[in-house]
């Protein structure tokens, strides 16, 4: 017997290892986007993200003193300064002054300019130059150090992503223009679909069957099938491209799902309940709206959560029938979509906008859940 | 006007236009044919004739106008080809012949045949493996969750996420993509362009999806894992049957429709999948999909009938599963 429950406890430590380790694969990916977007830009490309939580040896980039500062000390011409007045002290654990060799000199040594003289740097970012002739040039001497950097977490990249007029790449505006088409899209077509559920659900009439056939049919029509006939339709019918045409269409491409969820969770409610309120004069609109809406809360609360989602996440119905040349409507996908071309390199613009349209649905999510997962149980075809 | 007031009137006009639609054409089903009288009997069994009709209208004027008239539409498209200055000309299976004579065209076919065999596999088995084993733990709830988490992020917001995963910096600085930052201190190697590998970077597309469907298929299995009554595994325990038989010979042959349901749904999802290969490579690389390349051919090329040729071959994949759902839906409706 011990030696089965042995097995056991190692088996019951196996899996608590398996779903950790699993967990941890699941979030690792999205965590790092998350703190990259708390990083700036140098931040970013100088380290991985995981090393952001602890100190990281950064490379710096500083100018000494212009020449005109300096000074003539008994037949030396010397510039003198710290690079780090004005600004947080860091430890120098290796410096250049070349691009091309950054880390060449041990802090307190001293280094040859190009242009004659010589430069010593101290540890503390205090640096002394000499020349014997006098320092020429506008601009300073460009000195490039390595320093360890304590961890630093900036809200900079939200505010310039969302509020700064002029660097936000329009992500403030497409957060609107997204909310704009997620709201009346995931409205409209619950209340069309309800009634059309309880008819299905709930009434006698030739061809009920068939027609509920149909409906799973068109679950899994591709929407891709739709796009050209419909942008036909829409440019000929005067609509064009523009939020009523992505209204529609989405209220359209929800429908099928709409109808079946709620269908099957209506068909579920007692059918006592209705008999007696058809037995007590209630006309079908009442019954419909006194009864089987309210008692359906959950069905509906699941599908508006679907079409939330799928809405907020949609690229291919916006950019097909949303947004024009102008680019005025453009929803937040398209416009990370086009970021990761023109900005490939920039994470910190990536990582934050892609933050942004992500945190909406995530707080969704993580708020009703169990609609999600009821919906999700309900609505796959068994 | 401005687009929020615009979605404002839009959200007022379509409630009230829904509820004053279904209000009053009920009202004037009663007024017309009222449930009382020397008719009444009459009158109750013609209005409940019409009134699922009224009540069905709106949703299937949409369906048929949004889903049922496109398919017949792109049918006829893909056997037209437009001409210059508007009008079409009858092409035949011209646009077919062509479409199967591009080499891009046999790559996406090729592309999606390994989308539907691998992501489908993966993240059923996955769901199913993390269903079980969080099943049987106290913070199962959470780590379900965390797991199911990705079903919430769009398909653009995880090809950001995952870039950054796959990012690749020039040889000698530090990487701040995991993958090579892994692959560099393991293998001491350089870092690798993950995404312009051929052949192997759709698998790294692949993983996207995979990461993002888990989470559907953990749920359903989970619910259906709970549904197995518990004297059958009882009874295997007691027969000595280890965890492993348990799982395999008795639990899984239990739920192997729901298995089946998943697996179906993934390839669905899988057939249509477009915006993952469009943010990520945009089928550069011998990454190219059937979804991607029919929008290249509808939006970029502007070539309608070659993209609804490929729309219809995507419709075609889908025909199998749309049958056996409609069949199983009217087998469970019995």
């Amino acid at each position: 017997m011990d030696n089965i429950a042995g097995q056991r406890s190692t088996l019951t430590w196996i899996v608590h290892i398996t779903v950790a380790a699993l967990v941890a694969l699941w979030l690792f990916p999205t965590v790092g986007l998350f703190v990259s977007s708390f990083r700036t830009g140098d931040q970013i490309s100088a380290s991985g993200w995981w090393r952001a939580l602890g100190s990281s040896e950064q490379n710096l980039t500083f100018r000494a003193a212009a020449p005109d500062t300096q000074e003539e000390e008994g037949g030396l011409y010397v510039i003198e300064g710290n690079l780090f007045d004005g600004g947080e002290p860091l430890n120098v654990s290796a410096w250049g002054i070349s691009a091309r060799a950054v880390d060449a000199f041990e802090p307190g040594t001293t280094a040859e300019l190009r242009k004659g003289g010589t430069i010593t740097l101290s540890p503390d970012g205090s640096y002394r130059m000499e020349n014997s002739e006098p320092f020429t040039g506008k601009r300073g001497q460009r000195i490039f150090i390595a320093a360890v950097v304590a961890p630093e977490f900036t809200l900079e990249n939200y505010n310039n992503l969302l509020f700064e007029a002029g660097q936000g790449e329009g992500m403030g505006e497409a957060f609107i223009n997204t909310l704009t088409v997620t709201i009346p899209a995931t409205i409209i077509p619950i209340l069309v679909a309800a009634f059309a559920a309880y008819a299905l659900a709930w009434m006698e009439f030739p061809g009920r069957a068939l027609l509920i056939a149909i409906i799973v049919g068109l679950l899994v029509v591709p929407l891709q099938l739709a796009l050209i006939p419909l942008l036909k339709l829409h440019l000929g019918i005067g609509i064009g491209k523009g939020y009523l045409g992505v209204w529609m269409a989405h209220t359209g491409f929800g429908m099928p799902l709409a109808i079946y969820l709620l269908r099957n969770y209506m068909a579920g409610l007692p059918r006592d309940l209705i008999e007696n309120a058809r037995v007590d004069g209630a006309t079908e609109f009442q019954i419909f709206t006194k009864l089987i809406l309210p008692l359906s809360f959950p069905a509906l609360a699941s599908f508006a959560i679907f079409q939330f989602l799928w809405t907020w996440n949609d690229l291919l119905v916006a950019k097909v029938f949303l947004i024009d040349s102008t680019g005025q409507t453009t929803v937040m996908t398209a416009r990370i979509v086009e970021m990761l071309g023109t900005r490939g390199g920039n994470w910190e613009i990536l990582a934050t906008a892609a933050f942004v349209s992500i945190a909406v649905p995530l707080a969704v999510f993580f708020a009703m859940q169990r609609y999600l997962v009821r919906g999700l149980l309900a609505g796959s075809v068994k | 006007m401005n687009p929020v007031m615009l979605g404002l009137i839009t959200i007022v006009t379509g409630v009230v236009g829904c509820i004053g639609y279904f209000f009053l054409s009920n009202l004037i089903l009663d007024a017309v044919l009222p449930a009382r009288g020397p008719n009444a009997g009459r009158n109750i069994n013609r209005a409940n004739l019409i009134r699922p009709w009224l009540f069905l209208l709106p949703a299937l004027t949409a369906l048929s106008l949004y889903l049922a008239y496109p398919v017949i539409e792109t049918l006829r498209l893909s056997l037209l080809d437009r001409v210059q200055g508007g009008g079409y000309v009858w092409a035949g299976f011209d646009n077919y012949s062509q479409m199967l004579g591009e080499p891009k065209f046999w790559e996406a076919m090729r592309n999606n045949l390994l989308w539907l065999i691998v992501v489908p596999a993966a993240a059923t088995a996955l769901g199913l493996l993390v269903a079980q084993l969080t099943d049987r733990i106290a913070w199962g709830n959470i780590a379900k969750s965390l797991i199911f988490m990705p079903m919430a992020i769009s398909f653009v917001g995880a090809s950001v996420i995952w870039k950054l995963v796959y990012d690749a910096r020039p040889e000698g600085s530090d990487q701040i993509g995991v993958l090579n930052a892994l692959y560099v201190w393991m293998s001491g190697e350089g870092p690798q362009t993950w995404l312009t590998f051929p052949f192997w970077n759709n698998f790294f597309l692949m993983v996207v999806l995979i990461w993002i469907q888990t989470g559907f298929a953990m749920v359903i299995l989970s619910a259906a894992l709970r549904g197995i009554p518990e004297e059958t595994v009882e009874a295997a325990i007691l027969d000595g049957a280890n965890p492993f038989q348990v799982f395999f010979r008795i639990k899984v042959p239990q739920i192997k429709n729901t298995i089946l349901v998943v697996w179906t749904t993934i390839t669905v999802t899988v057939l249509k999948v477009f915006d993952i290969v469009f943010a990520m490579t945009n089928g550069q690389w011998e990454t190219q999909v059937l979804a991607n390349y029919m929008y290249d051919k509808m939006f970029r090329a502007n070539d309608w009938g070659v993209g609804s040729a490929a729309a219809m071959v995507v419709m075609l994949l889908v025909t199998p599963i749309l049958v056996w759902n409609v069949r199983n839906a009217r087998r469970e409706m019995r």
